[in-house]
């Protein structure tokens, strides 16, 4: 004897990105907070060192922000045109910044004042940044020199102008203190070493480099321009490992998260997005206006994007804590030694076993389809709890009850309400899920008529959507057919058909 | 050699005898099952037409009287299987019940009830001529005639009239009711029991109802009470020993057990399988058995609880096509319905039933449910395709695929992916890659495309689920594809669309080339195997056409009618079944040459619908170059009238064959004319050239004896394909039959070997070695004896 088959329930799979572990990853971040600035904010970067402020570069002003403020803990307000690439030292001490000018100005995160001032660039710089050793500072600037910096004396130790054009990204390397990457308008990447004095690799990145990013091993190194985001193998002398174009408009920023090193880049066309390590899109950050500057703080509590607009718009991670509150407050279950309770039980040689069949646990509607009680099992499926929760039960249940070709009798005799609930339910769920044809015997009431109109309608509506879409089918089918190559069919499938043919016409 | 050619069980089987064994009828056979352990413990053989009742012997509870419609009562001892009497009637008998005093009745043909004097003699085979009539016209319905306590009346229905007719007063009573009552109901009498305490017989109607009857030996003040519990027909009704209990069953297939005592109580145990259409009870009253149309026994406890399922081979619509289960080697078809099952053809037993649609089943008529139409296994067994469709005959087809994987540790197919609607149409054919590297499934259907379906690992989801998904759309100027075949290597896939092949890169999905050979739609498609994997042949409905794929030329082509084509899957061969005038031929060929290996004309009447090759577990060693191709493998083919699943094993001659030609040919017109069997027919192949010589010759003109007798045995030595039963007994009778051919023994022997063969053809001996070598010892003695007795 067979045991009663329940209902099969059909799960739709859900359309669209897939859940994967990267997803709920990053998905785990608050609702963004904006802090507006007064003009765009063109650089972020986080202190090394916990609490991992952020210092943000926009206008003439370069603030320091604590992880949770939303006021600025320290502003720098000594340039007198826009300043650019503030930049921490590896111990978050120092900080350095470019500007408009040309000038380069060093600074004491607890102090006001400027320490040091560089000059030399005859152009704005738009890049800084410490050597790993701390004694050094590199710049990048428009007069198409980057140069390095004694930072005890105040004076230039090297200069390079290899590039053609503008040097709008650097990056140092942390684990030799004698190396950093440029690159530049001119569509080429360069590895300096300050040993040799100049640039011992250079890579063609096809585009402006808007920015370059160093991995930390350093075997790999990402540059960013035009829609490109490129990644390069140093170690085979520099080596094209793969070029990503999964955003519409230049891609402005990158950086990466500490957790496994994941790559985000950030777009003017408005989007953060996060690569896994075989470099496929995980997760997408959407904003409001176009980015230009993007952090991870060190442990990926915090993501800073800074835009064309101003905003500078900081995303705090979820804390875990809040998530066990959510356990805390469920129900619980019974323990695990409840269920098993006497059920590992051997019986011993001389015992007298008296088995007891295990009841078969079954839904409410199932028992009820199980008594063949048709119209009660649909009641059961329109119960509101199921209807909303569960639209695929009550689906499914319409679906087995026109199936046992009983669906008439289930209908037979129901009065407005019910009527109303189950007609709002189709119309609610008619272009989602039913796929059914299911036919309705009804009584005469206005409100029924006008919702069956309403379900004519929908269905209409629907009926006029496929055939658009068929037609654009159509259209696209004639763009493929044009675009594959014509290739001709060889073998010797010609001649029966001419006989075919001439027999025909004969 | 497949017993389950008949129906395994027959309308009246089941009998109990002291709750251990339960008695069946089956084919011309009765079998003994024991109720413990479900296994068959005796075949009781004998019989030459179908059996048509089994009863215990009321006086001696050990034995059993069984019935045929060969016109012969037998009389068995099932304990140990022997036969102990013979009783000859000489009407085909349809039914048969007993009574205590001696006498049996039967219902023989026209449909009387006959009493039937058994007499007592000691000879085995008994003249039984004495007979009275009883009741005339009853119904053909075994279930529509019972005997009342101790054989004191005899309850019958037929239409909306019960008769009963009491022996001792010989009185006849009728009692019939309306066509239709107040509501309409249909009151046709289906079935009858009557108690075996009290006077009280029950009858179940067409509308459901069951009436119990009173005071029936009065013309007028007879009562009767109605009760309506079944929607559909009482199929079969039964009192249990004591009367206590009534049974009832039907299409329902729910066992309904009523308590005489208070009316409204009743117990039921629901889905039992197949319609019910017949419930008996044992001696002591202990267990139950109901018999199930889908040819499936369950015996159960008369507390209601299921103790045990005896299962034969499920024959209800066959949609898919006979395959092997590569890891069981089990034949696979269509079983219960949204069933598949693996029948073991070994062991001739059902291994298990595949759940493939996974929903309630509802025992109502006229109800569409899904049905599994489409079937393909891979290569190694490990996964299989099903295809299951509803709404075939109104316009909105529901239907889906499902990928099934197998679980070793489970033992058993689970369900890997379902794709609901994976075409817009009815999938026509598929089949899976034998390529080892991809598993890849093609699907083709109505809508005008073939999919590839691929099983895909998802990396993201860092899971181990592999689910398949579509790979692949193909079409051909929007013709409809039919076939689908891939090569042996699994490189080439062949998509027929209607008149034109295309041959399509499995790696990149290029259309490498098309074949075209107008006119007609390409029925068929197969590629050829081994050294002959280069050719792929197809065929149409008047040709058969073997295309090199090398030159992409036509190779050969034949004109011939083929209905099916298989392969081989362990040899080159290729078999094709043609239908001509009304018959099927069976042609096996070789793709390389257009010339066949074996052919044999008029394998069967009819049509040929599936055929399957099933590999054998130790490939023989024929000699006989005509049988080399069934070396490997065996073939199973089943006809048009979906009842025989014939067959076709080492159709090999044995010398005595044309000795015994023409009497087998008379036995089997007997048994055409007697019972309706859909046994085929088969002209004699021609046996070799030197036994034609041995028998054709004249006495006169023969050489000395001893000198043929080598060379008799020696052709017996030579046939050694396939095998006999009792190989044993065979052997000693080829001997016997040099001594002195002793006609009736053999023609008895023969009679056997037909039947259990299933078709018609001979299954010579399967010699061991002992045995070849004891034939060996035979041809070598001196037989100059034999020459002795041929000159004296």
């Amino acid at each position: 004897m067979a045991s009663f088959k329940p209902v099969k329930v059909q799960t739709i799979p859900k359309l669209g990105e897939r859940v994967t572990e990267d997803t709920l990853y990053w998905k785990n971040y608050k609702a963004p907070v904006q802090i507006k600035e007064f003009a765009a904010v063109t650089k972020i970067e986080f202190s090394p060192l916990p609490p991992h402020n952020y210092v943000v570069t926009a206008s003439t002003r370069i603030q320091v922000y604590g992880p949770h403020s939303l006021e600025p803990v320290r502003t720098f307000t000594r340039f007198h045109d826009a300043a650019y690439g503030g930049s921490f030292r590896g111990d978050g001490k120092l900080l350095v910044a470019g500007s408009e000018e040309g000038l380069i100005r060093l600074f004491d995160t607890g102090g006001r004042v400027a320490l040091r001032q560089f000059t030399g660039h005859s152009k704005a710089v738009h890049v800084t940044s410490f050597l790993s050793d701390g004694y050094r500072v590199l710049s990048g600037s428009d007069d198409l020199s980057s140069r390095v910096w004694d930072v005890a004396s105040g004076t230039e130790l090297n200069s390079y102008t290899e590039h053609t054009d503008y040097i709008r990204a650097a990056a140092a390397s942390k684990l030799n203190p004698d190396l950093y990457v440029t690159g530049s308008y001119d569509h080429t990447v360069k590895l300096f070493d300050v040993r040799v004095g100049g640039s011992v690799m250079t890579m063609q990145h096809g585009h402006p480099v808007e920015s370059v990013l160093l991995y930390p091993s350093e075997a790999l190194l990402v540059s960013t321009g035009g829609r490109y985001v490129k990644v390069w193998d140093l170690l085979k002398g520099g080596q094209q490992l793969v070029s990503l174009k999964n955003h519409h408009k230049t891609v402005t920023c990158a950086c990466l998260s500490t957790t496994d090193n994941k790559l985000l880049t950030g777009s003017l066309d408005r989007h953060v997005k996060v690569y896994n390590s075989s470099y496929k899109v995980v997760h997408n950050f959407d904003y409001a206006t176009s980015i230009l500057s993007l952090a991870v703080a060190p442990d990926d509590k915090v993501i800073a994007v800074g835009m064309t607009n101003g905003v500078l718009s900081v995303r705090h991670r979820k804390h875990t804590e809040e998530k066990q509150e959510v356990l805390g407050k469920r129900r619980r279950n019974p323990a695990y030694r409840v269920f098993i309770k006497g059920k590992n039980y051997v019986p011993k040689q001389d015992d007298f076993l008296v088995s007891k069949t295990v009841k078969q646990h079954l839904q409410k509607h199932d028992r009820q389809l199980k008594c063949f009680q048709v119209s009660k099992a649909l009641d059961t499926a329109l119960e509101i709890w199921r209807r909303f929760h569960k639209p695929e039960v009550t689906v499914a249940v319409m679906t087995e009850l026109n199936r046992r070709g009983t669906l008439k009798n289930a209908l037979a005799g129901r009065d407005e309400q019910s009527l109303t609930t189950l007609l709002n339910f189709l119309i609610k769920y008619v272009l989602t899920l039913l796929n059914v044809a299911l036919m309705i015997r009804l009584g005469d009431s206005p409100v029924i008529e006008r919702l069956l109109q309403r379900l004519m309608e929908l269905l209409g509506r629907e009926a006029e959507l496929q055939q658009e879409l068929l037609q654009v089918l159509g259209i696209l089918d004639t763009l493929f057919a044009s675009l594959t190559p014509r290739k001709e069919v060889t073998g010797p499938a010609v001649p029966p058909i001419m006989q075919g043919s001439q027999l025909q016409a004969a | 050699m497949l017993p389950s050619k008949q129906r395994l069980f027959q309308e009246r089987p089941a009998y109990f005898s002291k709750t251990m064994f339960l008695l069946c009828a089956s084919g011309d056979l009765v079998k003994v099952f024991s109720t413990s352990t479900e296994e068959c413990v005796h075949v009781l053989e004998g019989h030459t037409g179908q059996v048509t009742g089994v009863i215990l012997n009321p006086t001696n509870h050990l034995q059993v009287y069984s019935c045929s419609a060969d016109g012969t009562i037998r009389l068995w001892d099932f304990i140990d299987g022997i036969l102990i009497k013979i009783f000859v009637c000489g009407w085909p008998i349809f039914s048969i019940y007993t009574q205590v005093s001696k006498s049996v009745f039967v219902s023989p043909e026209n449909f009387q009830l006959v009493a039937l004097h058994l007499p007592k003699v000691p000879e085995q085979e008994v003249e039984a001529r004495e007979m009275s009539a009883v009741l005339c016209n009853i119904s053909s319905n075994p279930g529509s005639t019972a005997m009342g306590r101790g054989g004191e009346y005899v309850a019958s229905v037929m239409g909306r009239q019960l008769t009963v007719y009491f022996f001792k007063k010989l009185k006849t009573y009728r009692f019939s009711l309306k066509a239709t009552d107040k509501k309409g109901a249909k009151n046709a009498f289906t079935c009858v029991a009557c108690h075996p305490k009290d006077d009280c017989i029950a009858t179940g109607h067409e509308d459901g109802k069951i009436r119990l009857w009173r005071n029936f030996n009065q013309k007028k003040e007879y009562t009767y009470s109605t009760q309506h519990w079944h929607h559909d027909a009482v199929g079969t009704l039964c009192f249990t020993t004591e009367g206590m209990h009534l049974l009832s069953g039907g299409v329902e297939s729910v066992l309904v057990q009523w308590h005489c005592e208070e009316v409204n109580k009743k117990d039921f145990l629901p889905r039992l399988g197949g319609a019910i259409s017949h419930i008996c009870v044992s001696p002591d009253g202990q267990m139950y058995s109901t018999s199930h149309l889908d040819n499936k026994i369950n015996i159960i406890h008369c507390s209601l609880k299921l103790s045990a399922v005896i299962q034969g081979l499920v024959k209800g619509n066959i949609w898919t096509d006979l395959m092997i289960d590569p890891r069981t080697r089990a034949l696979v078809m269509n079983g219960r319905p949204g069933h598949l099952q693996f029948y073991s053809l070994q062991q001739d037993k059902q291994l298990y039933s595949l759940d493939i649609v996974q929903q309630e089943y509802i025992n109502q008529e006229g109800l569409d449910q899904f049905e599994v139409m489409r079937a393909a296994f891979s290569v190694g067994g490990t996964w299989l395709a099903t295809v299951e469709e509803r709404g075939r005959c109104t316009s909105d087809l529901e239907s889906s695929l499902k990928l099934w994987v197998y679980n070793e540790k489970a033992q058993s197919f689970e369900l890997n992916t379902t794709i609901t609607a994976a075409h817009q149409d009815r999938i026509m054919h598929m089949c899976f890659s034998p390529s080892t590297e991809t598993t890849m499934l093609v699907t083709t259907a109505w809508d005008n495309q073939f999919k590839v379906w691929l099983l895909g690992l998802d990396s993201d989801t860092q899971k181990e689920h592999a689910s398949w998904s579509c790979d692949y759309v193909g079409s051909y100027h929007g013709l409809q594809p039919t076939n689908c075949c891939f090569s042996s290597d699994g490189s080439l896939l062949a998509v027929s669309f209607k008149e034109v092949v295309t041959i399509w890169s499995s790696d990149t999905w290029e259309l490498l080339t098309t074949l075209c050979q107008p006119p007609g739609p390409i029925r068929e498609l197969c590629f050829g195997r081994l050294s002959c994997s280069k050719y792929l042949l197809g065929t149409t409905a008047k040709n058969l056409f073997c295309w090199n794929l090398l030159t992409c030329s036509l190779e050969w082509s034949t004109p011939m009618d083929v209905c099916l084509l298989r392969s081989d899957p362990l040899s080159e061969n290729v078999v094709a079944f043609s239908l001509h005038s009304g018959n099927t031929d069976l042609f096996v060929f070789r793709p390389s040459e257009p010339r066949p290996l074996f052919t044999q004309k008029a394998v069967c009447g009819g049509k040929v619908q599936r055929c399957v090759f099933s590999p054998r577990e130790e490939p023989l060693d024929s000699c006989d170059e005509r049988f080399q191709w069934l070396n490997r493998s065996r073939l199973y083919f089943l006809t048009e009238l979906m009842v025989p699943l014939l067959v076709d094993d080492s159709v090999a001659v044995t010398p005595f064959y044309l000795l015994l030609g023409k009497h087998r040919q008379q036995q089997e017109e007997k048994q055409n004319s007697g019972v309706s069997q859909a046994a085929d027919r088969v002209q004699p192949p021609q046996a070799s050239v030197a036994i034609k010589e041995l028998l054709h010759t004249p006495a006169h003109v023969l050489p000395a004896a001893s000198f043929l007798c080598s060379m008799f045995v020696n052709s017996l030595l030579i046939s050694n394909t396939g095998k006999g039963k009792e190989p044993a007994e065979q052997v000693e009778e080829s001997e016997k039959e040099e001594d002195d051919s002793e006609e009736e023994m053999e023609t008895h022997d023969y009679e056997q070997e037909v039947r259990t063969q299933g078709s018609v053809e001979e299954a010579p001996p399967l010699l061991s070695k002992a045995e070849e070598k004891e034939l060996r010892r035979v041809r070598k003695t001196d037989f100059s004896w034999v020459t002795n007795l041929a000159s004296s």
